[in-house]
């Protein structure tokens, strides 16, 4: 995926500026930046839900528009932070409700789910719960479930594990890690926290002031930063991540 | 998702079972006091001896509501007075007599009938003791008791001819109090009022024994009773036309006065006093059916529900596509949602009124139609708004998922957004269910009958059973439609939004 020259502004407040990405796939990507430095709109710009002031966003020779945007969502999966699950639906119901309106063949469905369900290690009596019986870990494996329902190319996900509690975060991260090893999708992972960066991520790419402050593997930027910006937002996060 | 089509196919199946056909033949009205309903029950007794069906729409309202269904054709006769078309009704004309009133009915497509035989007049009356005590034998006498509370009839307060022009005429400074007839006789027995006006052939006249203010001024004009009958009926019904004519002068001022009498202090229907009369002095045979109190309170119920049915359902279909059109385009959505908040704010009578000769120039005489017309148009506010306000209380994160996952914006609004704003969209339908059951009362008022029929006759004729018989039912009603709307929200707002998060 390739974001040339990208710009967005809510009304006076510049969000995105001149961003120049190249995405490879089958790699794991941490955007990562204190609050409101723009990564979540760099992440919806990507799957249009919000759209560029300036620049182009393309996927395989495809430039994203709003022509193509529905057809472009598909082959993406999108997690968010709390999970995002309709409440009215049952948890089986969140995960194949686009499989459905799609037409996809019930037992092809039914099959889907299964594999699902043990990749996500949920219980498949669970699913004809509610969202709101279910606990938070399991929201987001949920979630999860939906996101690679349709065996999408890309995976988003925006701060999925900072609403959990430490116990259950440490151990979605590891489930995780297992999982993207296996799938071979490209990942695009929205933090703050440059431990779980480090952790997930081949390449890290720092955002500041809606701009990219520095790009590369995680040990080089914890080693190397590049600015002044890079070198604080380092230490004050290594800090943490030694007690933790 | 099959269970909303199963709900809109009941609706739906709600909404078409036919109505009753219209009705073919003579429609009579009358005024909401004893006197005219006695003649408009006399008039329409006479149609039927003619061998023509007829109707009688009891109570309609005041004079112009009752000249105006006239002139639109809701009805086609009823009995009025010669001071009151003349001064009232066609006050901006300046018609010198009746001969004049009679020449522009005529124009107007209107016959006025020779009088029946006796004048009802304003007047004012006080309680006979009272009066003694302050010694006031005239209206003049009123000068020198300025402090006296007047309680004056809501349309007298307001016609031409009524007090603003007595006020002039007498000098008068006193301040009126505007209320209903009925319940200004009540008030004046009570001691609330000192003062009010009459019509001189009121029964109550008699019973509380008033004196009447002497006009020493020689204000009030003379009210002859008359019938006010639409020309077309002698080409429609000659014989109804002929039957009505019938009338003309064989009511005198004694009989009219024993009549009201009769009909106030016996628990007798106007329909038997008028049968009685008609018997008797006019040697027709009448027989008329007297539903007991159960059969009418069946036949309240179902015309009180045809009402309900006919301008809910409706208002439903209608109201959660705009609420949803609202909610989308903004800029017709602000239009939508100031036209149905501004209908909402128009008083119900208004709005009935104001109504009927926009329902007549669009070819409805039905009362029923015009009614849920009404009805319909206040029901929708609460369902457009619950609509809106369900879909826009909507956290933006469903949404913007629902579009994340590229589903189409059909299936959004119907499998995600919809169900979503279930519970705002309810509670709206139930609220308009409720209010719309209260409003259609007022129905009675032009003729559309339900359980606003015998609130009105139970005002009109002191009588707490019959007001009872009308107000209990119909509060029952809502309560059972608050209980049946509980149920069907079960069924209609999904389980996922119903439940208490698990600990």
């Amino acid at each position: 995926m390739i974001l040339n020259d990208v710009w967005k502004s809510f009304g006076q407040r510049q969000v995105v500026q001149a961003i120049d990405l190249h995405l490879q796939r089958g790699k794991t990507y941490a955007l990562i930046g204190p609050s409101g430095c723009g990564k979540t709109t760099l992440l919806k710009l990507m799957i249009g839900l919000t759209w560029p002031d300036r620049g182009t966003i393309s996927l395989d020779g495809m430039t994203l528009n709003r022509e193509n945007v529905r057809q472009w969502r598909m082959r993406f999966g999108y997690v968010i932070q709390q999970g995002g699950l309709f409440p009215h639906l049952t948890a089986w119901k969140n995960v194949t409700l686009m499989a459905e309106v799609l037409k996809r063949p019930p037992d092809k469905i039914r099959q889907r789910v299964a594999e699902l369900a043990q990749l996500a290690d949920m219980n498949e009596e669970t699913l004809t719960r509610y969202p709101i019986q279910l606990s938070g870990g399991q929201r987001q494996r949920v979630s999860l479930m939906r996101a690679l329902m349709l065996d999408p190319e890309f995976l988003l996900f925006d701060e999925p594990l900072s609403a959990l509690d430490p116990m259950i975060r440490a151990e979605l991260r590891q489930q995780l890690k297992h999982m993207f090893a296996t799938l071979h999708k490209t990942v695009v992972w929205v933090t703050h926290d440059l431990y779980e960066a480090r952790y997930f991520a081949d390449e890290v790419i720092l955002i500041h002031g809606g701009r990219v402050e520095q790009r590369g593997s995680p040990e080089e930027l914890i080693r190397n930063p590049a600015t002044p910006f890079a070198q604080e937002f380092v230490s004050a996060q290594l800090s943490l991540v030694e007690k933790a | 998702m099959a269970r909303w089509w199963i709900l809109l196919a009941i609706l739906l199946a709600l909404a078409l079972i036919p109505v009753e056909s219209p009705f073919r033949g003579v429609q009579i009205g009358s005024k909401k006091f004893t006197e005219n309903v006695i003649l408009g029950e006399m008039m329409m007794q006479l149609v039927r001896s003619t061998g023509v069906p007829a109707r009688h729409q009891a109570q309609m309202g005041g004079s112009s509501l009752l000249f105006q269904a006239l002139q639109t054709g809701t009805i086609d006769a009823y009995p009025d007075y010669t001071g009151t078309v003349r001064l009232e009704l066609l006050s901006r004309h300046n018609l010198a007599d009746d001969q004049a009133v009679r020449d522009h009915l005529a124009n107007m497509g209107i016959v006025m009938s020779r009088p029946l035989g006796f004048h009802n007049g304003y007047a004012l009356g006080m309680l006979e003791q009272r009066a003694r005590e302050l010694g006031i034998e005239t209206i003049s006498d009123l000068l020198a008791h300025p402090d006296l509370r007047l309680g004056l009839t809501n349309e007298f307060v307001s016609r031409s001819d009524g007090w603003p022009r007595l006020k002039q005429h007498y000098g008068l400074p006193h301040e009126v109090i505007a209320l209903d007839h009925d319940i200004a006789y009540r008030q004046l027995e009570m001691g609330l009022i000192d003062v009010m006006d009459v019509y001189t052939t009121d029964a109550k006249i008699a019973a509380l024994g008033l004196r009447i203010l002497q006009d020493d001024r020689n204000y009030f004009p003379r009210y002859e009773a008359v019938m006010l009958i639409r020309s077309d009926l002698q080409r429609r019904y000659p014989a109804a036309y002929r039957g009505l004519l019938r009338l003309e002068g064989w009511i005198d001022p004694q009989q009219m006065i024993a009549l009201n009498a009769q009909a106030e202090d016996s628990s007798l229907p106007e329909a038997v006093i008028a049968a009685q009369f008609l018997e008797k002095s006019l040697g027709i045979p009448m027989q008329v059916s007297q539903p007991s109190r159960w059969q009418r309170l069946g036949k309240y119920t179902v015309e009180h529900l045809q009402l309900v049915r006919l301008s809910l359902i409706p208002a439903i279909l209608v109201g959660i596509p705009l609420g949803t059109l609202a909610f989308y385009r903004r800029r017709i959505g602000a239009t939508i949602l100031a036209a149905v908040g501004i209908i909402q704010t128009i008083p119900a009578l208004a709005l009935l009124v104001l109504l009927l000769p926009v329902m007549a120039a669009a070819g409805v005489t039905s009362n029923t139609l015009t009614a849920v017309v009404a009805l319909f148009l206040y029901s929708l506010l609460p369902i457009v708004r619950g609509t809106y306000t369900g879909l826009a209380d909507i956290d933006p994160e469903y949404s913007e998922t629902a579009e994340a996952l590229g589903m189409p914006p059909r299936t959004r609004l119907l499998r995600i957004e919809l169900p979503l704003a279930s519970r705002s969209m309810m509670a709206g339908i139930k609220t308009a269910a409720v209010m719309n059951i209260g409003f259609a009362t007022l129905g009675a008022l032009i003729g559309a009958g339900g359980y606003g029929v015998p609130v009105l006759t139970g005002i009109r004729r002191f009588d707490t059973a019959e007001i009872l018989l009308g107000a209990v039912p119909a509060a029952l009603l809502a309560l059972a439609c608050q209980l049946a709307f509980d149920a069907l929200e079960r069924a209609v707002v999904p389980r996922g939004l119903r439940l208490k998060p698990s600990s």
